[in-house]
């Protein structure tokens, strides 16, 4: 057959194509439940050997805030004597599926709650108790032993009815510049995933595995902290540990997630 | 003293004669290395545990020097052959002089 030279671009472009389609399938991983679609965990961008950490649950070093949370659920505080194990049960097992649907649009307080907002909550009006700091020892311990009770469960939260508007004031965090470096939460999660963003690198930027054990942190997190590093990073001014903007933010990046395993304590670098 | 250091030990609860077994530790610790600065710009004071040490049945097993590189929350593992039943007792030696220690026991058949 002869080509004339169009015919024969098309055809070397389109064997390119199908090669390289064939290579990128051929190495394409199965990541399991840590993948839903086209969303992956952050355990998908991560080392074998960070992975490693995560997985035993001996040497991952986040299971240190569990045993304390564990510690901390029945012991008594505040004017009321009561511990959360007085009202929630000796276990933790009531906390199941709570790290998985939260944050929830409480009617109550007419606000969207997330864990630690509603630790505090229970803190002060049940337990008559101050309240924890937010990226305190205590807090830390209790969001990380509450979330695990949730492992392995789809993140599944509502964005439906009065949670609609934080979802809505949520996806603009997302999607507005800001800083002096004049980038949004999406131009890097959404657009360059994979990607190297100086030594680190760069994931689809799910909440799914906080609070979360960071090497870089040499301890867990909460995800309000990465939100504040992130938003330093492009030199904007962060806003405060539970503010509303970055709730808001936090509904909307569980909703990216939705369908990912609840990873606390995940391992990260 | 560091604040909440706890320590963790993993041995199997039983094992054959001559067996080669794998022991896990971790233990909860800061270790501030005392080379960075806090928000004043002075240095943090160093605060590490510079020894971990196991004996089993008070012979010396297996021990450590740790230096200020090492990680918070050190992780460590090693192996071990056992001929007769005992106890492994794990001792961490933190720069103040505190002394945090934990045991295991493991039966040999």
């Amino acid at each position: 057959m002869k080509m004339n030279w169009k015919q024969s671009t098309f055809l070397a472009a389109a064997m390119a194509l199908g090669w390289s389609a064939f290579a990128a399938s051929a190495h394409a991983a199965d990541w399991g439940a840590y993948q839903v679609e086209d969303r992956r965990s952050g355990y998908t961008y991560m080392t074998d050997q960070t992975r490693a950490i995560q997985n035993d649950n001996f040497q991952n070093p986040g299971m240190l805030w569990v045993e304390q949370g564990a510690d901390l659920w029945s012991k008594v505080d505040g004017k009321a004597e009561k511990s959360c194990a007085s009202c929630h049960g000796a276990t933790g097992e009531s906390m199941k599926g709570v790290a998985a649907r939260y944050p929830v649009y409480d009617q109550n307080l007419g606000k969207m709650q997330n864990v630690e907002q509603q630790i505090n909550h229970c803190l002060e009006t049940r337990m008559e108790a101050s309240p924890y700091k937010w990226e305190s020892g205590e807090m830390l311990s209790m969001t990380t032993f509450i979330s695990n009770q949730s492992l392995g469960m789809p993140v599944n939260v509502s964005i439906e009815g009065p949670a609609a508007e934080a979802f809505e004031k949520g996806k603009a965090f997302y999607e507005q510049r800001r800083g002096q470096l004049d980038l949004a939460c999406k131009q890097c999660h959404d657009e360059f995933p994979g990607g190297i963003i100086r030594a680190n690198t760069l994931s689809q930027g799910q909440g799914n595995g906080f609070p979360t054990y960071r090497l870089k942190w040499q301890k867990v997190g909460s995800l309000h902290r990465r939100f504040r590093g992130c938003n330093s990073m492009v030199r904007a001014t962060p806003y405060g540990y539970g503010s509303d903007e970055y709730t808001n933010l936090e509904l909307y990046v569980k909703w990216r997630g939705r369908g990912l395993p609840v990873e606390t304590p995940a391992v990260r670098n | 003293m560091a604040k909440n250091v706890k320590p963790r030990v993993r041995v199997p609860k039983t094992a054959a004669k001559g067996e080669v077994i794998e022991i896990k530790t971790l233990i909860s610790h800061i270790m501030e290395s005392g080379r960075r600065k806090g928000k004043d710009g002075k240095l943090i004071p160093r605060s590490i545990i510079n020894k971990f040490s196991v004996t089993f049945n008070g012979k010396p097993v297996f021990e450590a020097d740790w230096a200020p590189a090492i990680s918070a929350n050190p992780y460590m593992s090693f192996f071990a052959k056992v001929d007769e039943s005992g106890e492994f007792a794990f001792k961490w030696v933190d720069d103040d002089g505190s002394v945090y220690d934990s045991k295991a026991s493991i039966t040999v058949s």
